[in-house]
């Protein structure tokens, strides 16, 4: 018999965290702050609107790009946050998912051979993702001294003739870390001096704090060479909505369109009248939540540095991302322990790239009280293995 | 000064925006949340209670899980208000009253909304009939009895919270 499966797939690993889920979810009573999703349901009122479209009979498909009125309101969206300009009829994509917007920009844009740069520690699908597309995935480690944000050397370092695309993952899951106007504008130089193209995953920049969110888009000559991917799961706690946006130039977004048609036809359409709600509605419940958010996020980084974990101060998303090298141990054996003794699961650095090993990804997507019992565990483990 | 100052009422409006639903948070907690000294939070809170812009920290209690009986009744309230006085002299003869728990001055058809909780409807009966109807400014009330409380202080008091998220997620 043939083999049934490509060589790409084979060549893919699973991902790091689903090997982490599974011993996780066999220990009974543990308690985690390990969930890269919001603790917050979706605001009623969201959710409302989408029950009453099932009751009008809302319940087909919508254009393959998405609703009109959906459209309309990310573009006014992004230009009153982000100081972004689009046109709803040729440069938005509605999508299932930032996930999904992810694919379908690299499949629409990569050639076999076509290099990636990928700064990790990231998102787990950037890599898989790439190779999907055909494209081979080349990866910049990103470095704790930097506060893990993207230099102009680094990116110089890694480019070669083949380098086509620079993902840019901020504010970043795993590290919470963000780029500024300046930082960002070393990196526009270099992109637009090389010739190349940007996927900007933007999709918790409602949770930036001190500063608002700048998108490398907004850059003189950088939007036709960006694709600027968003969503509602992070900001508006949409996660099992299952909804996203890409946004970008015509030529671009329009083949993406194509992959999205023949694919997925069109991101489900309760999802994306209540999304019309959030973004006509919401801005209260970003407020309300990014506080939430900023309160939990000073707590635990002062509580982790006063336990004796060194954690740089994040300025972006919901996670911290404390080293752990002084405790003697690699990631996994310290997730790994700390699940064992004090059934306390968090999620290993090097789940999001290599270069996350000596770091714990730990979210604050939960309440106080459980971060103060969460805290309480950590500060018992390390004090063991400090003595 | 003027900056110290507007930073000072900037920190009293996060903190009561954290304990308006949490009033157990610690003086060291809200000052590792809000980035401050804890002796900061410690003096705003202290002036704040001086000030009576805080009035007290009562407990959330759903009585209906305890055994204790406990019944609560909404009463809407006409009255004639008085010369030189409007409405604040009877609201005061009515707050005064240990059974009451709230009293609001209204807009619309009827004058104050008065809440008692009694140890049973025989209590809050008598109380209405006896002291709140024969006062002389009072020219009618009208009884509404609580069956059952949904949500309290912006806390919901049904149905259990549970956080149905997978407990490990990229």
């Amino acid at each position: 018999m043939k083999n049934p499966l490509s060589k790409t797939i084979t060549q893919i690993e699973p991902s790091g965290i689903r090997k982490f889920f599974d011993i996780v979810s066999e220990m009974k009573d543990a308690i985690s702050l390990g969930v890269g999703e919001p603790d917050f349901e979706t605001p009623w009122h969201i959710r409302e609107e989408g029950i009453y479209s099932l009751e009008k009979g809302k319940t087909h498909y919508t254009s393959n790009a998405g609703l009109k009125e959906l459209k309309e309101e990310i573009c006014s969206y992004l230009k009153r946050r982000f100081c972004l300009d689009y046109t709803p009829a040729k440069e938005v994509l509605v999508t299932v998912g930032g996930s999904e917007a992810i694919d379908i920009a690299l499949r629409a844009m990569l050639d076999p051979g076509d290099e990636v740069l990928v700064p990790q520690p990231s998102y787990v699908s950037y890599v898989p993702c790439v190779m999907l597309a055909g494209g081979k995935p080349v990866i910049i480690e990103l470095k704790e001294e930097d506060d893990f944000k993207l230099t102009k050397q680094e990116v110089l370092a890694a480019i070669t003739e083949k380098t086509k695309v620079l993902i840019m993952p901020f504010p970043n899951n795993p590290t919470g870390s963000i780029m500024t106007r300046e930082e960002l504008a070393e990196i526009v130089k270099v992109v637009q001096e090389k010739d190349l193209f940007v996927i900007s995953d933007e999709i918790y920049s409602e949770l930036t704090y001190g500063s608002r969110h700048v998108s490398i888009a907004e850059f003189p000559g950088m939007k036709e060479r960006t694709i600027v991917i968003n969503g509602f799961s992070k900001s508006y706690a949409m996660t099992g909505w299952r909804l996203g946006y890409a946004v970008g130039p015509e030529e671009i977004i329009e083949h993406m369109v194509k992959i999205h048609q023949f694919a997925i036809m069109c991101a489900p359409t309760t999802s994306q009248y209540a999304a019309v709600e959030a973004l006509r509605n919401g801005d209260g419940d970003l407020e309300m939540m990014h506080d939430a958010y900023d309160g939990r996020r000073r707590f635990l980084v002062k509580s982790l540095r006063e336990i004796g974990l060194p954690c740089f101060e994040p300025f972006g998303a919901f996670y911290v991302f404390p080293c752990i090298r002084k405790t003697g141990m690699t990631s996994e054996q310290f997730a790994n322990e700390l699940l064992a003794q004090e059934k306390l699961a968090v999620v290993p650095g090097t789940a999001f790239g290599s270069c996350g090993e000596g770091f714990l990804r730990i979210s604050y997507a939960y309440s106080i009280e459980n971060l103060k019992i969460a805290l309480e565990r950590i500060e018992r483990f390390v004090k063991n293995y400090t003595k | 000064m003027e900056g110290k100052k507007m930073e000072r009422e900037q920190l009293k409006e996060a903190i009561l925006k954290r304990i308006d639903k949490n009033a157990k948070l610690t003086a060291k907690e809200l000052s590792l949340m809000l980035g401050c000294e804890e002796e900061e939070v410690a003096t705003a809170v202290a002036e704040m209670e001086a000030d009576s812009v805080i009035c007290g920290y009562p407990t959330l209690i759903d009585w209906d899980k305890t055994n204790r009986e406990r019944v609560t009744a909404l009463i809407e309230v006409k009255v004639t208000p008085q010369r030189g006085q409007g409405f604040d002299r009877i609201a005061e003869r009515i707050y005064k009253f240990d059974e009451v728990e709230s009293v609001y001055l209204m807009s619309g058809g009827f004058d104050l909304t008065v809440i008692i909780d009694g140890k049973s409807m025989r209590e809050v009966a008598n109380f209405v009939s006896g002291k709140l109807a024969p006062m002389e400014a009072i020219l009618s009330t009208a009884t509404h009895f609580v069956l059952k409380k949904y949500k309290e202080h912006g806390i919901t008091l049904v149905g259990e919270v549970e956080d149905e998220r997978m407990l490990i997620t990229p």
